[in-house]
């Protein structure tokens, strides 16, 4: 993360005017129309932030993240340690097919950023649908796991167990269909995308955000096959 | 001004008026003085709940009319009862704790200030931050519902441990609705502290201007950033804990209410939780909670020691440190909030003894502000007086953690006074003593005008005095054995102290009294306050350089350049006593 750090810290009192000796070039500060997600209105005129702010929001959001399910981990760990009142739930078989399905939308995102630095916009477009269409179709395959474990008379109260279960599914998937909308965000222009570095930003972003949720997503199935 | 600039400040404001400029105004200096406002509110409300307790506390039959017209249930003819007095003690705790006191340092004065002090003309995400301002203000408002509906607020006080909290109206009054509505104030206000902590901290790393390295940050900003992250690693546990509790309550899970539980002579439906779970959950957010609200207030203070003792800041580096030590340690301390939960003796030894370590960098902290004091040309105005308060109620508070540091003392003064007393020294006075430092020192360039310093002194000394009589006395209540969360001191061991708890009442009617003098010198000076020059303390650092009120555009698309560290003062060779952050050019060396 040595980018953080930028500016370089420098230790002497520079002398001499601005940008003389003593200062590296900041390439973050370019003349670009700022704001979030580049709408200028409303902010400082003449003054835009760096673009790297949105990667490095996303990073420190994820610590956050982190320490979410870090929470929930402690407490599954815990709680089904003690014996009392714990019934395993039994995993619905549909989630081994979930965890390929997004597995292979982070395959196809970067299919689709790969594409995006070929500047071959179409298979850019269709790639990055292609994901939003696999990242529908995971939760579209958590709600069908909940309806199996509901025809099976498992529901969010039965146990201390299925509680969890639900709990972390359904949390996993809310911060999943955040990363849809901000996928959404950046394939909504894509059809008009040549280059630049706004919707890059914005795809990159989106993308670390995805993987993130993809490695989540199988450690949290790890933690329910093993734990609940 | 030239013509182009007031284009792009109007521009900026918007000609669709009020709405635009308060309402959807994504300026960091707007969504300031909106929390600041937020938080003096929040403040005047809890104060005001915690003199009906303290009334009570002292004459349990005194009638306040107009709270009996207020709620006819919780104070028949006029008289508290004792549900009633707990659901206005949990309310008042959690407006100070979460609304006061997380707010006003952090997101009121580091919103405005955050940005001008490293350089750059908006935080990182704009809207963002005015999304995390409307949800904080939802949560008050969800909040404050509580006293709207049928039974009241909750009853359970801020921490809510389960599980009655969990159970419902079969608790007590308050523990119906009011309660559900408190929890999801809370985790409402859990997603708008993310949202901000996230801003900051993406501020701080991003936005620094031109030569403003991390070691030339004023330590305003280093407390910004460090409590910024204590914010997004502390609430992300609060916010699980809180889906959870809203989940046992509405969706009926039982993951903190254990089987066979007996409440009201009924037995609860839910099985299989442990209540500890909570606690766990809670503290690991609690304890970080407490830096939230003092890291600001240190960091303010080592920033105006030296600024009006003339003389840099003692051991700059060590502060730093001093910082990043004290959030790092605050969050493998929770356990010694659970000391006598049952714990394994060996983990209340390591909890303890992480707790004593914390005292190490506090005490650095505080030998460097003696060490910056010593030996400077003190300028006493009411900033710098509250800025010593601080350092006072500091070490007076923060003395009795030690006590409470160790299980064996702690078994005997848990839950009592003595713990009431350390905390409101340590946490809510003396960060409120950072939050009136800041006002008086910040006011002329929020507002463009300065504050009565006379009338800023009167309140300073009636407050100091008032606060000492206030909580001090309580150590000795708690060394008694008097047991906080009593609405009446009935028991036989307890009728000795109401004399001592009269006089810590009358005592806070005249400390809240004196708040009066500094609302009114607030309100008085932002209309009729001798106008501010740019740099009416002769600071260093870049806010200053600004015009005072610092106008919408900031830096007007200005990239401010650095050439020096944050503490510049009595400089040999310098023309003034100090230099500012961007004065091009070298010093001659001594």
């Amino acid at each position: 993360m040595a980018t953080l750090l930028a500016p370089p810290e420098t230790e002497a009192p520079p002398i001499g005017p601005p940008g003389g000796g003593g200062h590296g070039d900041d390439p973050g500060r370019g003349g670009f129309g700022g704001g979030d997600f580049g709408d200028a209105g409303g902010e400082a005129p003449g003054w835009s932030p760096p673009p790297s702010i949105y990667l490095t929001g996303i990073w420190v959001a994820l610590a956050s993240v982190v320490m979410f399910f870090a929470a929930i981990t402690s407490i599954v760990v815990v709680r089904s340690g003690m014996a009392a009142h714990w019934t395993r739930t039994a995993i619905p078989r549909i989630l081994d097919l979930n965890t390929l399905v997004l597995v292979a939308s982070s395959a196809t995102l970067e299919v689709s950023r790969r594409a995006l630095t070929a500047r071959r916009g179409g298979t850019f477009a269709g790639f990055l649908w292609l994901t939003l269409a696999l990242g529908a179709a995971f939760l579209a395959g958590q709600l069908e796991a909940w309806r199996e474990l509901a025809a099976r008379g498992v529901y969010l109260a039965s146990n201390p167990s299925s509680s969890f279960f639900y709990l972390i599914t359904a949390a996993h998937g809310i911060h999943l269909l955040g990363g849809i909308i901000a996928l959404a965000y950046a394939a909504l222009p894509a059809g008009a995308i040549r280059k630049g570095w706004k919707p890059r930003t914005a795809v990159d972003a989106a993308a670390v955000y995805w993987h993130f949720m993809d490695g989540l997503w199988i450690y949290l199935f790890l933690l329910m096959v093993t734990r609940l | 001004m030239s013509d182009a600039r007031q284009g792009a400040i109007r521009a900026r404001r918007g000609a669709a008026g009020f709405i635009r400029r308060s309402v959807f105004s994504r300026d960091h200096k707007v969504i300031g003085q909106q929390y600041y406002f937020l938080a003096l509110f929040s403040v005047l409300a809890g104060m005001a709940l915690s003199v009906l307790m303290r009334l009570h506390l002292a004459w349990p039959k005194a009638r306040v009319p107009l709270l009996g017209g207020f709620s006819p249930a919780g104070a028949p003819n006029g008289v508290m009862t004792p549900e009633y007095y707990l659901s206005l003690m949990t309310i008042h705790g959690t407006l100070m704790i979460f609304f006061v006191l997380t707010i006003a340092p952090q997101n009121a004065f580091g919103n405005y200030f955050l940005p001008l002090q490293l350089g750059a003309s908006e935080m990182a995400f704009p809207r963002l931050n005015r999304l995390s301002f409307w949800i904080t203000l939802a949560a008050l408002g969800v909040l404050l519902a509580s006293f709207l509906v049928a039974d009241g607020p909750p009853i359970s006080g801020w921490t809510a441990y389960p599980p009655l909290s969990a159970v419902g109206s079969i608790a007590g009054p308050g523990e119906g609705s009011g309660q559900t509505l408190w929890i999801v104030s809370i985790s409402l206000f859990c997603v708008a502290s993310l949202f901000g902590a996230v801003n900051f901290i993406v501020t701080v790393l991003e936005l620094r201007t031109e030569g403003m390295s991390l070691m030339r940050m004023p330590l305003t900003a280093w407390a910004w950033f460090v409590t910024a992250i204590l914010t997004l690693l502390s609430f992300a546990v609060l916010l699980v804990a809180g889906v959870m509790l809203i989940l046992d309550r509405t969706g009926h899970t039982s993951f903190f209410v254990p089987g066979g539980l007996i409440v009201s002579d009924r037995i609860i439906g839910h099985h299989g939780g442990s209540p500890l779970l909570w606690q766990h959950l809670f503290w690991f957010f609690g304890h970080p909670e407490v830096y939230i609200a003092i890291l600001p207030g240190m960091g303010l203070v080592s920033h105006l020691l030296s600024t009006f003792s003339r003389k840099p800041v003692f051991g700059y580096r060590a502060m730093v440190y001093a910082i990043i030590a004290i959030g790092f340690l605050g969050f493998t301390v929770w356990g010694h909030h659970m000391f006598v939960s049952g714990m394994n003796p060996y983990s209340g030894f390591a909890f303890s003894l992480m707790t004593m370590a914390i005292a190490v960098p506090s005490a650095v902290k505080t030998f460097n502000w003696l060490g910056t004091l010593w030996g400077g040309k003190l300028r006493l105005t009411t900033a710098m007086l509250f800025a010593l308060g601080f350092v006072s109620l500091f070490v007076s508070g923060g003395l009795s953690g030690i006590f409470l540091a160790q299980p064996p003392l702690d078994a005997q003064l848990h839950a009592t006074y003595f713990v009431v007393g350390h905390f409101h020294l340590i946490m809510g006075v003396a960060a409120i003593f950072g939050v009136f430092a800041g006002t008086f020192f910040w006011f002329p360039k929020m507002f463009g005008r300065m504050m009565n310093e006379t009338w800023g002194k009167i309140h300073f000394w009636i407050t100091f005095v008032g606060v000492y009589a206030t909580f001090l006395p309580m150590y000795f209540l708690g060394l008694e054995g008097d047991v906080r969360r009593y609405a009446e001191l009935a028991d036989k061991f307890l009728i000795p102290l109401i004399p001592l708890h009269r006089f810590i009442s009358v005592a806070a009617f005249v400390t809240a009294g004196a708040q009066v003098i500094f609302v009114a010198n607030l309100f008085w000076s932002l209309w009729r306050g001798p106008r501010a020059g740019p740099n009416p303390w002769q600071a260093t650092t870049l806010e200053w350089t600004l015009p005072s009120p610092a106008p919408a555009d900031d830096f007007a698309g200005r990239v401010p350049v650095v050439y020096h560290g944050a503490y510049e003062y009595g400089v040999p060779g310098a023309e003034a006593d100090y230099v500012m952050q961007d004065a091009a050019g070298p010093y001659p060396a001594p």
